[in-house]
């Protein structure tokens, strides 16, 4: 079959995008065709979720094109583009919490007979939506008080409620159980034999396999192989998501001895509704990879770990039980977390370095009732010299500065309680590649000092060149611990999609 | 002066901190209308009188300071003022019979007026962090609880201090040192130690932290229950020393005493220059603030321009224009 033979519906011809300085895509062709589902994959990081912005309109290509209908269009935002019916599903929602499923639904463009609102036939045709997605949501439900995956259907019958004609969908089934992923499936066959173009991102090479006719797989921001569906296996498709080598951006591996001392044990842990029964232990001087899909329930595991959520489970301290219940308890048996939300809930964003340096530390660098400006300025002297922050005064206020001193920053705030316990929650999020080379020797050398160190990671080189054991968490549960030779990106990409499980069933 | 055109603008020698330095320049502008409407007005009489009178607003302002900072707010201290007044008149009525007129008497009712004021504002404070609930609902409850047992206290009339005690204490308020009344030391002195708690003490440091983002305070292992409560009991002391000079003025309390006061103070400490949403805080804008509006209500007293029953409609335009201001001023950063 020759796929030039049809004017694809939508289309990017030679399509690059660099934020700053940063080129996260180069040179993207990719042509959705009317009726056909077309999957594209990739690891964390490899560009999709730019890709599917820039067809929806959310972002400007630098450079090449997107081509509806065999004309080069420019899309001046989401809006424009459901205008012409493509239609992005986000992976967050984007629905009113407060209004009703039929009001979410004809937001904007409500029905009306004279000046009133026509109830009667929105509901109506709200339920035959709902109903072609075999959903039983009632179309007077508040969005608010719905289930996640029934939040998912009344998003996608929003975006079938339109004239659709290119349908792209970010993940949906993260959120959805079998049966409704299953009810999922016959609404996209419905679509495709209406003639809908469908993008399909997601990680469940299985679901892949069943659901796309074509698949395009991105590695680093390059299309490397586009091909029909029927040719390839879930294994091509996990070779190509990762085939690629270690650069030499990691320090030496130093594992501790198998007699070092467990510092952590965690047994059962849960925060309900999100982790369910994760166990292991952690060793001095271990770096202990967290490596899954984005809401694998990573971060949610080690906030309940260290009290900022309400957790089950067991945790032992050196052999003692421990109830660390919020973020005192754990700073008091030497256990830290570095947040992956460094705005949010990291920096305070408008204060100068030195106070939040040592606003986790403060009591001990201070011990009376007043400040000691002169403890505070040795600590920001410490960071300086010890993480390589760099500012160009020190009085700036901490927002100004870029996003690899924040994180310096952030590391030394923590290490100022000399914690034996060091938890990292994506420590290199949008950071340049030296910067992150002297956080992977930061860690390093924290761990050679016989600190116990945690690293939540979505990016997979970042897991495998570092961690010493990798633990692979999928939809709230530990699918697996890998040691050894087995910690490479096939056999991690093989957990975190659910092509692999352990046998620790029971352990729970 | 001749400005020098440069590729970029040349930094200033020193720079001019507007949020602190706004609040300084209304209040020399205020001087120079006042001396303007009424030569009456830079008299030490008119100028003393003005200040001492700003005095309850000010202590009450310094208290608020914290919890604003701390990202809370705290709507009942006029009420709440009411209701401290009250019992400590009844206390010191019923603590005569035992100890006499004398200043053991006075004395010990105020420390009853400062127990109290800080439990008025445990309360507030433990509602507001153990049950969870929105500071301004809590305080606006309280708010009507405080002033509603006073009515209850007065028997919807008014307590009075017993004259022979109004004879002993009320040199508090109209006598001073060095020529200098007695509330503006206090004043004086309530604004010294709450600048110091604010700057330089872990306390100020962590509602500065926790106003700023409370999230982050969170992660940082900050007891944030206990300061923010902390805030709401400091406050409530400062609204027990407003009265402890408050009530030798008049000898009495009724349920219209510290009507609109929360309106003030609320106002001077934005005037001040402390950010509403909270994470900064100025005391002696705080200060600065109050002194502004007693002064602004004492020239339109002064004057004819405006009636002085507006006056709280001024104040009110004012609280609106000094947000808008330090929005603007926000913006330019």
């Amino acid at each position: 079959m020759d796929p030039q033979a049809e004017t694809p519906v939508l289309a990017v011809v030679g399509v690059a995008k660099s934020f700053g300085p940063v080129q996260v895509l180069h040179q993207i062709g990719l042509r959705l065709e009317a009726g056909q589902v077309h999957a594209i994959i990739g690891e964390n990081g490899a560009g999709k979720s730019t890709l599917m912005k820039i067809l929806s309109g959310y972002h400007h290509p630098t450079e090449g094109q997107v081509v509806l209908d065999g004309q080069p269009i420019t899309l001046s935002g989401g809006p424009d583009g459901e205008a012409r019916g493509i239609v992005l599903i986000h992976q967050e929602f984007n629905l009113a919490e407060h209004l009703t499923v039929e009001e979410n639904i004809f937001l904007g463009r409500e029905l009306t007979r004279g000046p009133f609102l026509d109830k009667a036939r929105m509901r109506r045709m709200t339920r035959e939506w709902l109903d072609a997605l075999e959903c039983r949501v009632p179309a007077t439900a508040r969005v608010a008080d719905l289930s996640v995956s029934d939040k998912q259907m009344v998003e996608i019958a929003k975006a079938t409620s339109r004239r659709l004609r290119v349908l792209i969908m970010d993940e949906p089934t993260a959120v959805l159980t079998p049966t409704e992923a299953a009810a999922l499936f016959r609404l996209i066959d419905r679509l495709k034999a209406q003639g809908v173009a469908i993008a399909y991102i997601s990680h469940k090479l299985d679901e892949v396999k069943a659901v796309a006719d074509r698949v395009t797989v991105l590695r680093d921001g390059r299309l490397v192989a586009s091909r029909a569906a029927a040719e390839l296996s879930q294994d091509d498709m996990a070779h190509l998501m990762v085939g690629r080598e270690l650069a030499d951006l990691y320090p030496a591996k130093a594992p501790p001895s198998a007699e070092a001392e467990v510092v952590l044990e965690v047994a059962g842990l849960g925060v309900p509704g999100l982790v369910e029964g994760v166990s292991f232990a952690l060793r001095r001087g271990e770096i202990l990879g967290f490596a899954g899909l984005i809401g694998a329930g990573r971060t949610e595991l080690v906030e309940g770990l260290v009290g900022l959520r309400p957790k089950t489970g067991r945790v032992r301290r050196r052999g003692r039980e421990v109830a660390l219940r919020d973020a005192r308890d754990a700073v008091a048996e030497r256990i830290v977390y570095l947040t992956e939300d460094r705005k949010g809930k990291g920096l305070l964003l408008d204060m100068q370095m030195a106070p939040n340096v040592t606003l986790l530390a403060l009591d001990r660098l201070c011990p009376g009732p007043f400040l000691d400006a002169r403890a505070e300025t040795k600590a920001l002297d410490r960071a300086v010299a010890t993480f390589d922050v760099r500012a160009g005064r020190r009085d700036l206020a901490v927002r100004a500065l870029s996003g690899g001193n924040q994180q310096k920053l952030m590391l030394a705030k923590v290490m100022e309680i000399d914690p034996e316990i060091v938890i990292f929650d994506e420590p290199t999020r949008g950071i340049d590649i030296g910067t992150k080379q002297q956080i992977y020797h930061f860690i390093a050398e924290a761990a050679a000092q016989g600190r116990a160190c945690i690293v939540i990671s979505s990016e997979l080189p970042e897991v495998i060149g570092l961690c010493h054991r990798v633990a692979v968490m999928r939809a709230g549960r530990l699918a697996g611990i890998l040691e050894g030779g087995d910690v490479n990106e096939g056999e991690i990409v093989r957990y975190a999609t659910g092509l692999k499980t352990s046998e620790m069933k029971g352990a729970a | 002066m001749t400005a020098v055109p440069q590729p970029k603008p040349a930094r200033l020698p020193f720079r001019l901190d507007l949020r602190l330095a706004a609040p300084l320049i209304a209040l020399v502008a205020l001087f120079i209308l006042g001396a303007l409407v009424n030569s009456a007005f830079l008299s030490t009489g008119n100028l003393t009188n003005v200040l001492t009178r700003s005095a309850f607003i000010a202590i009450i302002a310094v208290g608020a300071t914290f919890v604003i900072t701390a990202g809370g707010l705290d709507l009942s201290v006029g009420a709440m003022a009411a209701f401290v007044s009250g019992v400590m008149i009844i206390a010191m009525n019923w603590l005569m019979r035992e100890f006499g007129a004398g200043w053991g008497t006075v004395v010990l009712g105020m420390l009853v007026g400062i127990v109290v004021g800080a439990a008025a504002g445990l309360v507030n404070g433990l509602v507001i962090t153990r049950g969870r609930i929105e500071a301004f609902i809590v305080t606006l409850g309280t708010m009507g609880i405080y002033r509603s047992l006073v009515t209850y206290l007065a028997d919807g009339g008014t307590l009075s201090l017993n004259t022979q005690l109004r004879a002993v204490y009320r040199p508090v308020y109209y006598e001073g040192m060095l020529g200098i009344p007695w509330p503006l030391w206090v004043l004086a002195v309530v604004g010294a130690v709450g600048a110091m708690l604010l700057y330089f003490t872990r306390f100020g440091r962590y509602c500065f932290a926790i106003g700023s983002n409370e999230d982050v305070a969170r992660y940082s292992a900050i007891n944030i229950d206990r300061i923010k409560t902390l805030t709401y009991v400091l406050q409530g002391v400062c609204v027990a020393i407003a009265c402890l000079i408050y009530v030798p003025r008049l000898g009495s309390a009724s349920a219209t005493t510290g009507l609109l006061w929360e309106l003030e103070a609320i106002t001077a400490v934005i005037i001040g220059g402390t950010a509403l949403k909270g994470g900064y805080g100025r005391i002696g804008g705080s200060i600065i603030g109050a002194v502004t509006l007693a002064l602004i209500g004492n020239i339109m007293n002064l004057s004819n321009m405006v009636s002085e029953y507006l006056n709280g409609a001024v104040q009110g335009l004012i609280i609106v224009a000094a947000v808008l201001l330090q929005r603007s001023i926000a913006a330019r950063k």
